[in-house]
């Protein structure tokens, strides 16, 4: 399952995470830092509000016109000579690029970053059939030369390594011999896959929005290596989900400004480059043959449910940038290519919630995802349906939890045995408390908590009781 | 050629509760119009300001020129980025804005190379870019907003010229200056609209190349070009 990315538990990976003080400095610096720069850009643009509902608009018009938009758009594509696939699965869409790949006998490709292809593997089985898969986006760079390590970050996959990490990497992969400073780490990146762009026979790339009306495909970079992946290799396939499209340039532009501003905290990037078809007869640069696959995998699943908003996702990261739990768990730790909130909504949508089970349970649902979300989805409300859907319809709870809770209801049935039992908890605590401060080593229900951070000792005194003897002290 | 459209498309119909609809193009009535209201008021002067302010933003140098001295200017501004070789379009502009002299002349007499971009030698001119040191283009439509220049490829304007040289030089006509990409994608969607043929690339360019991918650190220049300067025209 290409979405998941890795067999360990989601337990085991949040404890072993929490123990890792570079990552979560990383985090939480990252969060910082793109949280004050979105909040100053999005101010300088004026009504952000109405640019957010604009957004929503458009994305829940595109989401319920699909079909339409969809074929408007192939129908552009094949005018303009491309070929158009649509892949109902992750295998249809493999397939279909690497019978690309065997008839263009290609040997290497280069790609720009594109989560879709993460999504459904790509990498992998290309290089299966033996081609070689070049990454250039430089964290992309940075994660396939650590051994293929997953993503930790929408925007910025490599956020938990650090540039001593990265320089080892590069001595070890690239040939590096210099300091670990960024800006010459990357310079050798720039040095060493130039050539790549000259000598692959393939160039892939993702797709931030599709344009119906022209047959377009819009990518928004700041690196530039998306511009050679589509300027140089003679042929360009694009990748995209098939959500990942708007009517019209005017649509695109609303898009890309809620975009941009949203994932890195600035009004633009360096690049935005619109594609339309292969390169025209008289052009001297740009791909000979252009194909589009447009990837369903899972997504029509979606449609049409009460989880069909997070399909208005635009990937920009604001969800989680601000997210209380990522934060402190880092991006990994979700297992899945799709980490934080919005990846706790879709990775179970996509990928099973077998696999995912845990993750409706990685949020403290404050909120904040939904705030942020620059095309307003209510991301706090999904996951919390997601908890509703484990618990209702798969009867996913616990044991424990639900002997907990079967306990609770009892109790709480009955005066007598309610007061009893919150007679006695504090008590009962008196065996964990350390310092006479904190419980650092609890049992049953807060044993999960305690196992991490340390739990609050109980007042002596119950809510009923403080309350029983303020009214009286106020008659006194 | 198009593959598995039907099924695709009736999945996602049923999906939605309703048959497939191909023919029947629905009706953009937005509620929200937040971007046709943005920067418009500003004047010629304070768009410039405004274009101007952005360039510091994106690690953008900046001049700004009379066509009279344009040709000094860039020459000057070659020299300080290192000099040649030079890769820059066919592109008429050259030439309308004075530029033809030091292109021919004046450049190849101090030993520039120069690579005019030449439809009849195909890749060569990818090889070309790819030595430069600087490639320069004219702005087709600049945004004030973000400090952008807007180019439309086509048989003279070859991508390449402003991605592979280390150093990017746009030149930017005053006059075409507009607030932001609301102004870009109103003209081009007009011209699809139109039935007008499109340019098979576009590329929106504001600044340098960079990243952030490495701790977060701000760096300039990854695969495209490491500096970038504007030279903007002010009389025309």
């Amino acid at each position: 399952m290409p979405i998941k990315i890795s067999n360990n538990r989601f337990k085991d990976i949040v404890h072993s995470n929490l123990q890792d003080q570079f990552m979560r400095s990383s985090m939480s610096g990252a969060q910082d830092g793109l949280r004050l720069s979105r909040l100053k850009i999005i101010n300088e643009l004026g009504d952000w509000e109405e640019w957010r509902s604009h957004g929503e608009e458009i994305r829940k018009h595109v989401l319920e016109n699909l079909d339409y938009y969809l074929n408007e758009l192939s129908d552009n594509v094949e005018k303009l000579g491309g070929y158009v696939y649509f892949a109902e699965t992750a295998e249809e869409a493999n397939r279909y690029i690497e019978d690309v790949a065997r008839k263009k006998k290609a040997k290497k490709v280069v790609k720009s970053k594109s989560m879709v292809t993460e999504e459904i593997g790509l990498n992998k089985h290309l290089e299966a059939i033996g081609i070689e898969v070049v990454e250039t986006d430089l964290a992309e760079v940075i994660l396939q030369m650590d051994n293929n390590d997953p993503p930790s970050h929408i925007i910025t996959p490599a956020l938990h390594k650090s540039k001593e990490d990265i320089r080892k990497i590069f001595m070890e992969k690239l040939n590096y011999t210099k300091t670990s400073d960024p800006t010459e780490l990357a310079r050798h990146v720039r040095e060493t896959k130039r050539d790549d762009f000259f000598t692959a026979d393939i160039g892939i790339t993702g797709c931030n929005f599709a344009i119906a009306e022209s047959g377009s495909v819009g990518i928004v970079t700041n690196e530039g290596n998306d511009r050679l992946t589509t300027t140089i290799p003679k042929t360009q396939i694009t990748v995209m989900g098939m959500e990942r499209i708007v009517p019209t340039f005017e649509e695109f532009e609303v898009l890309v400004t809620l975009l941009i501003r949203s994932a890195i905290g600035q009004n633009i990037t360096s690049y935005v480059s619109v594609l339309s078809g292969p390169k025209r007869m008289e052009d001297v640069d740009g791909p000979e043959e252009f194909h589009l696959v447009i990837v369903d995998n899972g997504r029509s699943k979606i449609l049409g449910t009460e989880f069909q908003s997070i399909l208005h996702c635009i990937r920009c990261a604001a969800c989680i940038n601000v997210c209380p739990v990522y934060r402190h768990i880092g991006g990994q730790a979700y297992n899945s290519i799709y980490p934080g909130p919005i990846g706790i909504v879709l990775s179970p949508l996509l990928g099973g919630y077998d696999d995912f089970k845990d993750l409706p349970y990685a949020s403290s649902l404050c909120g904040a995802c939904s705030q942020a979300c620059p095309v307003k989805i209510p991301l706090h409300q999904l996951i919390h349906k997601q908890r509703q859907v484990l618990v209702e319809e798969l009867d996913e709870v616990p044991i424990q939890e639900e002997v907990l809770y079967k306990t609770f209801g009892l109790g709480g049935a009955s005066n007598v045995l309610y007061t009893t039992s919150t007679k006695m908890i504090s008590s009962l605590m008196k065996t964990f408390i350390k310092d006479k401060k904190y419980i650092s080593k609890g049992f049953g229900p807060i044993k999960e908590w305690t196992s991490n951070r340390d739990f609050p000792i109980p007042k002596s005194e119950r809510f009923r009781d403080w309350f029983e003897n303020r009214e009286r002290r106020i008659k006194e | 050629m198009i593959q598995q459209r039907e099924s695709f498309l009736n999945n996602i119909a049923k999906a939605l509760g309703r048959d497939v609809n191909m023919a029947n193009k629905p009706e953009l009535k937005w509620q929200y119009n937040p971007q046709s209201s943005t920067l418009i008021n500003l004047s010629k002067n304070e768009l410039l300001q405004l274009f101007k302010s952005q360039c510091n933003t994106i690690h953008t140098n900046y001049v700004v020129s009379k066509v009279a001295d344009l040709k000094n200017e860039l020459k000057h501004r070659v020299e300080l980025n290192g000099g040649g070789p030079v890769s820059l379009w066919k592109d008429e502009r050259f030439a309308e804005f004075g530029l033809q002299s030091l292109i021919e002349e004046e450049w190849p007499a101090l030993n520039v190379a120069v690579n005019e971009w030449n439809p009849d030698i195909g890749a060569a001119n990818l090889t070309q870019a790819k030595r430069s040191n600087v490639g320069i283009t004219f702005s087709d439509m600049t945004l004030a907003e973000t400090g952008t220049v807007v180019l439309f490829s086509n048989s003279g304007k070859g991508r390449s010229v402003s991605i592979l040289p280390k150093t990017y030089i746009a030149l930017i006509p005053q006059s075409t200056i507009v607030p932001r990409m609301t102004q870009a994608a109103q003209f081009i969607s007009q011209k699809v609209k139109n039935g007008e043929a499109m340019p098979a690339c576009i590329n929106f360019i504001s600044g340098p190349s960079n990243s952030a991918d490495i701790e977060m650190n701000p760096i300039i220049g990854v695969h495209g070009p490491i500096k970038a300067t504007y030279i903007i025209i002010s009389d025309r």
